[in-house]
């Protein structure tokens, strides 16, 4: 009835619209995760977007406030589990820095090794799952038979493939094993090629194209006023990369560009990805080349494990000292520190308390993904709704990170 | 990790005097010592002095120093773009914890006090939205306090957390009001 009074009404009088609530997620294969968005539409429009996250959330930082500082490498690994050498790298670096201490030349190249390997492989994932997010399904396929041969690269290394948890303070946990290079080096040569295979998938996809350039567009002011990092702020035209800015390890050695895009909308940062991969690549292979021979962990061994081990079986004081650090794990001295990398979301920035003890009084994960899913406030404005899932794929917010 | 150039302080003894605590440099940080009431207004003057133009807010977070009085910390750390300094304030809070918003200087804030909100109950007056944003709504008691058990408390869906509620609050209302 009431419908025909609606049809039946004068010409030029405003139609009674109302706004109506879209409860997107927290199950939907576009959200990457457990998240939920929920929307409120006027019409096809999104008028206000209010994310509800929380649904992963595991209390990391309660619980290392109860583990010894080795202990914590396996928690980082979850943060974001698309590239857990990052985190690791990350947290490492905080320790170190508290310490006072340097992981040895070798061990800093291994490490960069792994989370440029990491960055690839967390680039892959979006790469390929934004087209599908957006209809094409191809490009996922392909993206993951390379993910597949960093996994195998990393289980070489580590013997995870996932969660390789292979970082130690003070260095790494084992050297390279025999014929990694020749097979690192390999799939170097071949990846280049392989990029440009992904951007011709959809390069000259209209559908993609049309549902990906100017949609959930930021601008650089807006980005960094919403604390943006890391390529979806490169994307709007920032030139802010921390692996250049304040090298950590020996990216002051490497020679790599910082990609940045102008138009800032989700091809842009889509984009942006994809060209990082290719300097990923560059970095790999320096890695590779400049590497020295020599200790992959500090020779501390009230920190570190002895890399050889008859001295445990032989010298008494050894022996206490490694009885010690597998019991009771190291101290460190009382203070606190912030140190961030350019983690492939963004700026992963660990902040330790320590009050002298074996565990860490306060430790707070600056996640970038948690940071950047804020970004959705400005890039859904006035979007369709179709074009939420382009905007909230082209964030590639990892909900490990989000929900910590 | 290095300051090329060191943070010049200048310009916040000048402006603030003895009402900001200077901690010093460590681990390629500046730390500085604010009264909360003087968040916004410290904020504000690193974001815009043209030789200081701190306008990105990397995070924000709450600290408990229970048992120590007063337990409550909210430490800020920002970013300046243009210097690539970093700089960190801390600010103790009194109990119950409050400090005003800084959503105004950077929008990024909004989550990152809805967190600190929601872990330990520090109260962001003049934010707009501050609910939960990890634990449900009508979830009692702030997770992230010294005082909150690591397993939680025992109820109907935690049966292995310990026995008791969390401490009562008669001035801060666990409920999600701003």
């Amino acid at each position: 009835m009431t419908e025909v009074t609606e049809l039946s009404r004068p010409e030029g009088e405003a139609l009674d619209t109302r706004e109506v609530l879209l409860n997107l997620g927290p199950q939907h294969p576009s959200t990457h995760g457990v998240l939920r968005l929920v929307l409120e539409l006027e019409g096809e429009y999104v008028k206000r977007v209010d994310p509800h996250i929380g649904y992963l959330h595991r209390g990391t930082e309660k619980l290392a406030e109860s583990f010894t500082y080795t202990q914590i490498f396996p928690l980082t690994d979850r943060l974001d589990y698309l590239c857990p050498p990052s985190n690791n790298l990350a947290f490492a670096l905080a320790v170190e820095k508290l310490l006072g201490i340097e992981a040895p030349i070798r061990a800093q190249y291994i490490r960069v090794m792994m989370a440029e390997l990491a960055r690839i492989s967390g680039h892959l994932l979006i790469t390929g799952a934004l087209p599908l997010d957006l209809g094409a399904m191809t490009a996922l396929l392909y993206a993951m038979r390379e993910r597949e041969m960093i996994m195998d690269l990393l289980e070489m290394i580590s013997g995870a493939r996932m969660h390789t948890s292979f970082c130690r303070v003070g260095g790494v946990r084992e050297d390279l094993p025999d014929g990694f290079i020749p097979k690192i080096r390999a799939f170097c040569d071949i990846f280049p090629n392989r990029i440009r295979d992904y951007e011709r998938l959809v390069e000259n996809n209209r559908v993609f194209l049309n549902r990906t350039q100017g949609i959930g567009v930021i601008s650089a002011e807006d980005g960094i006023d919403l604390g943006l990092s890391g390529p979806n702020l490169r994307a709007s035209g920032v030139d802010w990369d921390i692996r250049r800015d304040e090298p950590y390890e020996i990216y002051d050695r490497l020679d790599f560009n910082v990609i940045t895009r102008n138009e800032g909308d989700c091809y842009a940062r889509w984009q942006c990805r994809v060209e990082e991969m290719r300097e990923s690549v560059r970095i790999i292979e320096q890695c590779f080349d400049q590497m020295p021979e020599g200790p992959f962990q500090i020779d501390m061994p009230t920190i570190a494990f002895p890399v050889d081990k008859d001295k445990v079986h032989c010298s008494m004081e050894a022996l206490i000292q490694h009885f010690d650090l597998s019991a009771y794990g190291f101290k460190v001295p009382k203070g606190e520190v912030y140190s961030a990398i350019e983690s492939p979301k963004g700026e992963l920035g660990f902040y330790i308390i320590s009050d002298g003890s074996e565990k860490p009084f306060r430790m707070k994960v600056r996640a970038p993904s948690f940071v950047n899913l804020q970004g959705l406030f400005v890039a859904s404005n006035a979007q369709y709704l179709a074009d939420m899932i382009a905007v909230l794929g082209s964030f590639d917010p990892v909900m490990g990170e989000v929900d910590k | 990790m290095s300051m090329e150039v060191p943070l010049d302080r200048a310009p916040i003894t000048e402006r603030f005097g003895e009402a900001i605590d200077d901690l010093g440099f460590a681990h390629g940080v500046h730390s500085f010592a604010a009264p909360p009431e003087m968040i916004v207004e410290f904020c504000r003057f690193l974001k815009e002095h043209p030789a200081l133009r701190f306008n990105f807010l990397s995070d924000i977070c709450g600290v408990d120093h229970y048992p120590e009085m007063p337990r409550f910390e909210a430490v800020y750390h920002l970013y300046s773009l243009p210097n690539k300094w970093r700089v960190r304030i801390k600010s103790r809070l009194g109990d119950p914890p409050r400090v005003p918003s800084v959503i105004g200087v950077w929008r990024t804030a909004n989550w990152h006090e809805r967190e600190a909100w929601d872990m330990y109950g520090i109260r962001f007056e003049g934010h707009p939205d501050l609910r939960r944003i990890y634990m449900w709504e009508g979830f009692e008691g702030f997770p992230q306090r010294k005082d909150f058990p690591l397993r939680g408390y025992k109820d109907k869906l935690n049966p292995f957390g310990v026995e008791g509620t969390p401490p009562t609050q008669p001035d801060l209302a666990t409920k999600n009001i701003p």
